[in-house]
């Protein structure tokens, strides 16, 4: 086990800049996600990390051993691919066994540790299976024992869970989750998925064209991104415009909006905010109240089971709010409303 | 329109056993005919084995048989080896000319073996080599390194990356990645290669022709001479010994591969 960090890491393919100077540090024991759309850079900074390909410049070091110039075979990483690669001819056994092997440790040590691994995934009783006798779900633990089992520095998963159904998906975070806890190895993922980085990161770096654009904890980074980027990537985000007036924001047409922690702006400065859509409260008509609050009508309503999202036109533009259902909301397309949300679930996004 | 259907359905089948007649009938008959003790092919046909006895009787021939097989099963194993070896650099490296020896791999398989073999003889008398069993292997293996080359290309081909780099981060060595993942991958590629490898040997007659030495004959090379001289019926027998072993050699492929497959 060891932490990474990556100094200033840039690639290019040919004209095309896929990692900028990228620079994170990637805790000892920790889970770390790095969410992105696709072509964000993120497969390639963890194919760099494990050494499938190499830096244009920059550093990548291991417990401040610098590795970027390790070829793979000697890097020490456990990798788990998108398609789990596992060895089509051979036994799970054999193909969890395979790292250890090439390493020539003693038969009797090989056989206990990778009892031990496929107990750990719960594949105990499946040693003799081929890999296409296994199921999704169970190839999968089979790569994952495959990789850790050889007690890799840092264990690197791309999209581990990009190839099982939804059902799958949601056990698989948990028990991957589990798995990582007890072995307690650094381990980072890539997804581009913002619920499996929500769910099972410890922290998350978010990538954008090739830079990373925001790092933090789940919750900070939902909670109070810092960046328009990540505010409408990592969930749903109303962003509303205007100008910085030293106490406030001002919209174009006049509407004063309290916000928290604007940070060193100058009065004058145009500016952006951002609110989560659950953060914000429906009340039907357009009375007048204190706070934030915008009036428009309901334009459409979303249905979808534990809430419901309302569409509502405020003047010239549209914002969301989500619903729980578990409030009783009879508006309906074309209710004058009331949208009102607290001063700090506004926050400034650049 | 369902009469038109079906009238077309039996043009179908009608033009299919057509095409299996014309291509199994003449082996049927020739398969007969070897039991046959009439060599002149009176009907109706007396049973006999008469002309397997003369086939194994004529030490020429068996002479030549044993060569055929021996230079086929060397040519086989030289040409699955170099052109595994050859695939396998084409698939890993990158280096200047690559583009144009791959290109330069199709056209010998075109090329008449009439040319190839008249080259080879003035080439082989040239630099030294001469006539006999080594010029003649030297010549099989040059005729069926293509074959090999490109099936196990094909067979490449479909092998994820993923494996190799998967097996590479495990900490294997090129050699353990190639001989514990590359290699059982491209099995039945190598072992498809290899039996081209061997039809194409055991069946070429013109090279062989032209390297061969009088003591070095090959099986057809000497039905050839056999032929010239006047026909006997041996040939039939000696016809149909070699279509049953290629059959079954073929038929016990085809499981392996399907065996040896990724399914």
């Amino acid at each position: 086990m060891a932490s990474v960090e990556v100094r200033n890491l840039s690639r290019s393919f040919g004209i095309h800049k896929a990692l900028d100077d990228v620079s994170v540090r990637f805790d000892d024991g920790g889970f770390y996600a790095l969410l992105g759309p696709s072509g964000s850079g993120k497969t390639t900074l963890l194919r760099m990390i494990a050494g499938f390909d190499f830096p244009n410049s920059g550093r990548i070091e291991m417990d401040g051993e610098s590795v970027e110039r390790v070829p793979l075979e000697k890097r020490q990483i456990g990798m788990m691919f998108q398609n789990y690669a596992l060895f089509p001819n051979m036994t799970v056994t054999d193909n969890v066994a395979f790292g250890l092997e090439v390493r020539g440790l003693p038969k009797p040590e090989i056989q206990d540790r990778v009892k031990a691994a496929l107990e750990l995934v719960q594949l105990g009783t499946l040693g003799e299976r081929k890999p296409h006798q296994l199921s999704g779900g169970q190839r999968q633990r089979v790569a994952l024992a495959r990789a850790f089992v050889i007690n890799p520095r840092v264990l690197l998963l791309d999209e581990p869970l990009g190839a099982l159904d939804k059902a799958l998906r949601v056990d698989m975070q948990a028990e991957l989750k589990r798995i990582q806890r007890e072995i307690g190895i650094t381990t980072i993922f890539v997804t581009h998925d913002q619920e499996e980085a929500l769910t099972m990161a410890d922290r998350i770096g978010i990538l954008k064209d090739g830079r990373l654009v925001e790092e933090g904890e789940p919750e900070e980074i939902y909670n109070r991104p810092q960046t328009l980027f990540a505010a409408t990537f990592l969930g749903d985000a109303n962003i509303l415009s205007g100008t910085w007036t030293g106490k406030a924001m001002v919209m174009a047409d006049g509407t004063t909006i309290e916000i928290s922690g604007a940070g060193n702006r100058k009065p004058g400065e145009a500016m952006q905010c951002a609110i989560r859509p659950e953060r914000m409260q429906l009340a039907p008509g357009t009375a007048a109240s204190s706070g934030n609050a915008l009036t428009g009508r309901v334009i459409r309503k979303m249905f979808s089971g534990v809430s419901s999202t309302f569409h509502v036109e405020t003047i010239g533009r549209e914002i969301r709010i989500v619903v729980p259902n578990s409030t009783d909301t009879r508006l309906i397309d074309g209710d004058p409303v009331t949208v009102t949300w607290p001063a700090d679930s506004t926050f400034p996004v650049a | 329109m369902n009469a038109v259907t079906r009238g077309l359905n039996g043009l179908g089948r009608l033009y299919v056993g057509l095409l299996l007649v014309f291509l199994y009938l003449p082996i049927i008959i020739m398969g007969l005919m070897s039991f046959n003790a009439s060599p002149f092919y009176m009907l109706p046909i007396e049973w006999s084995t008469v002309w397997y006895e003369t086939f194994f009787a004529n030490s020429q021939l068996i002479a030549a048989t044993w060569n055929s097989l021996f230079i086929a099963a060397i040519t086989t194993v030289i040409s699955a080896i170099l052109g595994t070896a050859a695939s396998l650099a084409l698939y890993r490296y990158d280096f200047p000319g690559k583009p144009i020896l791959t290109a330069a791999l199709l056209p010998p398989i075109a090329i008449p073996w009439l040319i190839t073999g008249t080259a080879m003889l003035i080439f082989f008398f040239g630099v030294g080599i001469g006539r006999g069993l080594h010029a003649i292997i030297l010549g099989h293996v040059a005729l069926a390194l293509p074959y090999v080359i490109i099936v196990v290309n094909a067979r490449l081909k479909t092998l994820a990356p993923e494996l190799e780099e998967a097996a590479r981060s495990l900490g294997a060595n090129q050699w353990q990645v190639t001989r514990r993942v590359t290699l059982p991958w491209i099995a039945p590629g190598v072992i498809a290669g290899g039996l081209f490898a061997f039809a194409v040997s055991f069946d070429q007659f013109v090279v062989s022709y032209f390297l061969a030495t009088p003591g070095q004959s090959t099986l057809p090379v000497e039905i050839y001479a056999a032929i010239r001289k006047g026909f006997t019926p041996e040939i039939n027998a000696v016809s149909t010994i070699i279509i049953v072993l290629s059959m079954a050699v073929m038929l016990i492929t085809a499981r392996f591969y399907k065996f040896g497959g990724e399914q």
